[in-house]
């Protein structure tokens, strides 16, 4: 037991160190002003997506349900974080204290998000439950989208038509301007801040795994009917899995909210290709691997802008490298084919092993 | 007499859904996988049209038949390069090859077509109809894709109820093993439902673009995932579900749009798909296993 420990400990180790190296290394780029332009708007918007990547493989690896909704919990947590920290501005002058407050609202917020849906989503399986949840994260972005919140002397007022509705006094204003989105918020998320976060995402999620929970959860995965008859309260379990999950996007959100001077509720950033494209990261970082989520966010978010010079062709060369790699990774003959190989490898290498068992 | 002829416009539509969602039916029901790339077989169709009728000058019906057999073509093509390998392999990742040709088709489109919408000529020649006195219009594109879903549903249900390989289907459908060993060849009836499924995409492209005529290299997603749900809706696998579930979302969607908000009408018609799934998690017409396709 002590040794499966240890084990544990230094694969979560590496993956740390992993994370802080890249940290240490950008930093140096940084410095000495080796980072394009390009590069540089990339950076939190890589840490957003590894942070989504995780949390999803919380959903998706450890708990075993499919969710095409990722980008609804996230569009909760920008635009609870954006809001959270436009009405701040009067009492809490301080950018940071006020961002660090629309993280926790904005986590918050999602994580409650997260049960509600939850629980009606997660009594269906398979790919109905895959088909509600991407309803879902439809649905949060049209409603954000029709929604109208101002604030005047009397306090806050809400509307689904338009900003005259609202009813505002004369120094009123509009916080939330329904496809507009919300305006003005600082932009106080920078590269040192997303890595903290995907650390602490990191922390959060590894130690779940590692935990008498998220065992717990492992075993709905692999097999619902035993996990239940030895007394595994399934809903229970199903639903910590997905709020957290869901939590840990919203917190993805507030940074993303906070990368940008306008937050709008388009369905190019939060619709369900969105959703789809972390699930990419996730299948393709390999189901249940945490580590393995991170790298691929980071190549996958990067691998496009690094294919700029290709212009017009990157987009194609990506759904041609994804089509790839997938066929490659599991097709049941590229499997065969690749055991076969590294048996020879290995073969080669001990010498005396027998040509055929 | 607006709110007939919302109505009508809405089952219109929802005749484009059902059509389309037979496609994402067929092929869940007989390869058990969720084909993302559907709605851009649509789009790939739209614009095989718009290049034989606009730009090459062509009859209509020439450019169906083009767009018909362009896309049966690509989406055997399809499931042979890059689904039939991954036969055995987790859903998961035939759901993520799906995608990938979805961006894929769409990419590619963007680089011939540009992302510029494209004027869809109507390839509809029909005339509208005129009735209580010219209180209600009925466009020609309306009463033909209405005629044409109806044609559509009826051989389809002939055709796999009364040809063999309707009969494998139904087989595949309900046992792939099972199939196999009474000696019908799985992939060849696949691939079949693949060209079906895809010929009946070109005819709901040409449709839609007909309806709605705009055309850009995204034009099939939305209603592609629409008619995923209508699908999903009426009990996925099942052809009157197929239809049940496009006309009823086409009118929910038409009728909220015109009286609730426009912008709100595609987060009615997926609260009413998780209503649904919640009172009868396998859709309406769902549990009727021998009309499974």
């Amino acid at each position: 037991m002590k040794v499966k420990k240890n084990k544990i400990l230094i694969q979560n180790g590496i993956t740390y160190a992993m994370v802080i190296l890249f940290w240490a290394v950008i930093q140096l780029l940084l410095a000495g002003g080796h980072v394009s332009s390009l590069l540089k708007g990339l950076l939190v918007p890589l840490c957003i997506y590894a942070i989504l990547a995780v949390s999803l493989n919380l959903t998706v690896g450890i708990l075993g349900e499919l969710s095409l909704g990722h980008a609804g919990f996230m569009c909760v947590g920008a635009f609870t974080g954006a809001f959270v920290t436009r009405c701040m501005e009067a009492s809490l002058p301080s950018v940071g204290a006020r961002f660090f407050l629309a993280l926790l609202v904005g986590s918050a917020v999602a994580g409650v998000f997260g049960i509600l849906i939850g629980i009606p989503v997660l009594r269906l399986k398979g790919d109905y439950l895959a088909i509600v949840t991407l309803a879902f994260g439809e649905i949060i972005k049209n409603l954000i989208n029709v929604m109208f919140i101002g604030r005047d002397s009397r306090g806050f007022h809400f509307s689904i038509k338009d900003t005259l509705s609202l009813g505002l006094e004369a120094d009123g204003e509009v916080i939330v301007k329904g496809a507009q989105g919300i305006t003005g918020t600082p932009r106080a998320a920078t590269f040192t801040i997303g890595i903290l976060l995907l650390l602490l995402t990191l922390v959060i999620v590894l130690n779940l795994i590692n935990s008498r929970t998220g065992r717990a959860i492992m075993s709905i995965r692999d097999n619902r009917i035993a996990a239940e008859s030895i007394g595994i309260n399934i809903t229970k379990y199903k639903l910590m899995a997905f709020s957290i999950s869901a939590a840990l996007a919203g917190m993805a959100g507030v940074l993303y909210a906070h990368s940008l001077a306008t937050l709008a509720a388009t369905s190019a950033n939060f619709g369900y290709n969105k959703s789809i494209m972390i699930l990419v990261f996730v299948v393709l970082g390999g189901l249940g691997n945490i580590r393995g989520s991170v790298i691929a966010a980071i190549v996958l978010t990067a691998l496009p802008e690094l294919l700029r010079g290709l212009n017009d062709y990157r987009m194609l060369i990506y759904a041609i490298v994804l089509i790839a790699m997938m066929l490659f990774n599991s097709s049941p003959k590229a499997i065969e084919l690749r055991s076969v190989v590294m048996d020879k490898i290995r073969r080669g290498q001990s010498g005396s092993a027998p040509k055929e068992v | 007499m607006s709110f007939l002829s919302y109505l009508i416009s809405g089952i219109s539509l929802g005749s484009i859904y059902a059509i389309i969602a037979l496609g994402y039916t067929m092929v869940y029901g007989i390869a058990r996988m969720l084909n993302f790339a559907h709605g851009d077989i649509i789009m790939v169709g739209g614009f095989a049209i718009f290049t034989m009728v606009s730009t090459l000058g062509m009859a209509p019906l020439v450019g169906i038949v083009t767009a018909v057999a362009v896309c049966t073509l690509l989406g055997v093509t399809i499931e042979f390069v890059a689904y039939r390998p991954l036969r055995g392999a987790s859903s998961l990742a035939v759901l993520i090859t799906a995608i990938g040709v979805s961006y894929l088709l769409q990419n590619l489109a963007l680089l011939i077509f540009g992302s510029n919408a494209r004027q869809f000529t109507s390839v509809v020649m029909v005339p509208g109809l005129a009735l209580a006195g010219g209180r209600l219009t009925i466009s020609g594109e309306t009463i033909v894709t209405i005629i044409v879903c109806v044609v559509i549903m009826v051989s389809l249900t002939a055709f796999i109820n009364k040809t063999r390989i309707g009969q494998a289907m139904l087989a595949v459908s309900e046992d792939r093993g099972a199939a196999t060993l009474m000696g019908i060849n799985v992939n060849k009836t696949i691939a079949i439902t693949f060209a079906i499924g895809s010929a009946l995409a070109a005819i709901a492209g040409a449709l839609l673009c007909s309806t709605y005529p705009s055309l850009t290299p995204y034009t099939g997603s939305m209603p592609g995932i629409k008619a995923f749900v209508a699908a999903v809706f009426g009990g996925i696998g099942s052809i009157p579900g197929a239809l049940l579930g496009g006309i009823i979302l086409g009118v929910v969607e038409n009728l909220s749009k015109a009286y609730i908000s426009s912008q709100l009408s595609d987060a009615i018609v997926f609260s009413l798909l998780i209503v649904i799934l919640l009172v009868r998690p396998t859709g309406i017409l769902g549990k009727k296993i021998n009309e499974k396709v």
